[in-house]
């Protein structure tokens, strides 16, 4: 079975993936598969969608040659796929576009949502509010503070943010109440699963409906540079945008590079790097590597990205870890950092912090590769939301030096 | 037969209900939990179901979740559990069912948890967020050492889910009786009597009926429909009133006697088990 054909029919990506919920939860699994597969064979939703997609979010996004980018680094020619350019600022509403129509074929009155860094949120809060659907968002009480703007914006279309102050106040708690939200109310209520994690369909639906980024990066850098890339590089927290960039050039013979977040350092025990340094575990429904101590409690993860910040990932990036296909690395804040000003100084794009780990790998690797190499970025989200805290961080190192 | 079953069976001979209380491991330390299971087993106990803590109980209501993170701070494993129940069978040789996460299992390895597990004498256990579509390795593991997995049916499960579910437990079927996670209730959930008698129409298994189940009151009505009443939160509620105390077990145990009393009055009254109270 090639790696584009999975998962399979309970929802394997090998070992990987599956359904790993309370009996409560199981029937509107299979529900919403159902749904998904009806509307998948039905040409009127896959019209609705792009029309979405199209009219109200702005796509195709460009795929951008970043000149100034490319000449500064002196390598590999480097592309953006600009999901930043996206309505609200990142590649999460091609998702909740989706997954709001599948909610009203199964005519629930009613979504919620986990969020991190907000984008999820925003996205959902955002389609809710065009569909007229009552919406409450969680999130970490401690990501509230780091994306307040994010939570007025939530408000602001109508949706309720409701604080988890659970744990480690990140988004893993937030996808714990969020999933126990759904298994009280699951009869009225769908979940707008941000990533591709979570149980069968998740996984498969969220990469399906993001595909669309890899589907135009392919047209578009066929069209411009009239070959496939040789590398593309997108960050990894649940791994939605990086499992839409990748999935179109699986069977193609082109590098793939997940980028986590390697917080404080790897040795530090301070990062999000799950695919780095996790083991396979069960969390949050599907088998996928987790951060985890040697006893299966699931540890904190630290990123300066809210949105990398979690011990997760989509079981289809432990596959394609597995099997080889795919590399995963990592990037530290301070590098991060770094990143989100070159971006900023150098093409006047200033990034999410989240795609900002992206760009820092490719600052190690595109300086090694001939100038006449491809690589096409992933740029999930702009930097917007991120100024405050930047702006903190970087006034606080000025007062330290 | 293995000591869940036997209980049951015995129960049924005798027209009486289990109870079953639910204590979380390693809460307030795991020399209480040993007391506990003791007192338990003293007070009317016919099962004790040991919750194993763990950091991301996505079935659990508040109450057993900060149960939980207690456990958790005092540095509680599933294999000081084990060990737990082992140092309890000195004691007691009440059945007892481990309620844990599948993730500290497979932490552990299914063949060394359940092979150590049976070793120190516990008799079955329950996976709250493991279906039995996912849980083949576990069942094939823990029936090599004659311990009972129990799988779950809920509410919102499907005719076909439920024959699922009765094809792969062992023991009984554990009934949620709502729709949602654990937590005291201020009255069993609508509908539940409808649910209890159409899981009974699916299988001979005894029925376990737990989740919201809060109080002596409800355990009395709970024991009419079901085959074991399990009662959760509201113990640990109680725990958490008295936490402290230097009387926290008798304390404990007055309440999960007064329970036992509450069951008992069906059996005595000689009411048919299937009538529902109005």
């Amino acid at each position: 079975m090639t790696a584009t054909a999975l998962p399979d029919e309970r929802g394997h990506f090998g070992v990987f993936g599956g359904r790993y919920v309370p009996e409560t939860l199981m029937t509107a699994l299979d529900e919403l598969l159902e749904v998904y597969e009806a509307a998948k064979r039905d040409p009127a939703f896959e019209d609705e969608f792009r029309y979405y997609l199209g009219d109200y979010v702005g796509r195709p996004s460009p795929l951008y040659y970043a000149e100034r980018l490319t000449e500064t680094l002196g390598g590999a020619r480097i592309y953006l796929k600009r999901e930043d350019l996206n309505h609200t600022g990142a590649h999460k509403i091609n998702n909740t576009i989706g997954q709001i129509l599948l909610t009203r074929r199964m005519k629930k009155p009613r979504v919620i949502a986990e969020t991190g860094a907000g984008q999820h949120g925003v996205a959902t809060a955002t389609v809710a509010a065009r569909f007229g659907l009552e919406c409450d968002v969680y999130m970490g009480t401690e990501d509230m503070e780091r994306q307040a703007l994010n939570v007025f914006r939530m408000r602001l279309m109508g949706s309720r943010c409701i604080g988890v102050d659970a744990g480690s106040r990140t988004l893993k708690d937030a996808l714990n109440e969020a999933l126990r939200d759904w298994a009280t109310n699951v009869r009225h209520t769908h979940y707008i699963i941000g990533s591709v994690a979570g149980p069968h369909p998740f996984p498969m639906m969220v990469r399906d409906f993001q595909s669309v980024i890899g589907r135009e990066a392919r047209e578009q850098i066929l069209e411009k540079e009239g070959r496939l890339p040789d590398a593309l590089v997108a960050c990894v927290g649940g791994g939605s945008n990086a499992i839409g960039l990748f999935h179109p050039f699986l069977d193609d013979d082109v590098r793939l590079v997940g980028v986590e977040g390697a917080g404080h350092g790897l040795d530090t025990g301070l990062h999000a790097a799950t695919l780095g340094l996790g083991t396979p575990g069960v969390l949050h429904g599907a088998m996928s590597y987790t951060g985890q101590d040697a006893n299966g409690q699931i540890q904190v993860a630290h990123s300066i990205s809210a949105g990398l910040d979690y011990p997760g990932v989509g079981p289809e990036h432990s596959y394609l870890k597995d099997s080889g296909r795919a590399e995963y690395v990592s990037v530290t804040d301070d590098e991060a950092l770094e990143a989100f000003e070159l971006l900023s100084r150098v093409e006047g794009i200033i990034p999410a912090l989240e795609s900002a780990h992206a760009i820092g790998h490719i600052a190690r690797i595109a300086p090694e590769m001939d100038r006449d190499r491809v690589i096409v970025l992933g740029l999930s989200g702009r930097g917007d939301k991120d100024v405050q805290q930047v702006y903190g961080f970087m006034d606080q190192e000025r007062m330290e030096h | 037969m293995n000591r869940i079953e036997e209980t049951f069976a015995s129960l049924k001979s005798a027209d009486r209900k289990a109870l079953v209380p639910y204590i979380m491991a390693g809460d307030p330390d795991l020399e209480t939990t040993a007391a506990l299971v003791v007192e338990l087993d003293r007070r009317g106990a016919d099962l004790v179901e040991l919750g194993v803590p763990f950091s991301d109980p996505i079935a659990d209501g508040p109450t057993i979740q900060r149960a939980a993170l207690r456990a958790l701070d005092q540095g509680t494993t599933l294999r000081d559990v084990v060990d737990t129940v082992g140092s309890i069978r000195e004691r007691s040789e009440i059945p007892i069912v481990l309620m844990t996460y599948y993730n500290p299992v497979l932490a552990y390895g299914i063949g060394d948890f359940s092979r150590d597990a049976a070793g120190a004498g516990v008799d079955g256990l329950i996976v709250p967020d493991l279906p039995p579509e996912e849980g083949a390795e576990l069942s094939v593991a823990c029936r090599r050492h004659g311990l009972t997995v129990v799988f779950l049916v809920a509410p919102t499960s499907t005719t076909d889910r439920i024959e699922l579910v009765n094809r792969h437990t062992t023991g009984f079927v554990y009934c949620v009786s709502l729709t949602g996670v654990t937590g005291a209730r201020g009255k069993l959930a609508d509908g539940v009597d409808e649910f209890m008698a159409q899981v009974r129409s699916h299988t001979d298994r005894p029925l376990g009926l737990g989740f919201g189940i809060s109080s002596p009151e409800q355990a009395n009505e709970a024991s009419r429909l079901a085959d074991g009443v399990i009662v959760g939160s509201a113990i640990i509620n109680v725990m958490e009133e008295h936490a402290g105390k230097p009387d926290l077990l008798r304390l404990v145990g007055e309440y999960v006697a007064s329970l036992r009393a509450a069951i008992d009055r069906t059996g005595i009254d000689g009411k048919t088990p299937a009538a529902a109270p109005g």
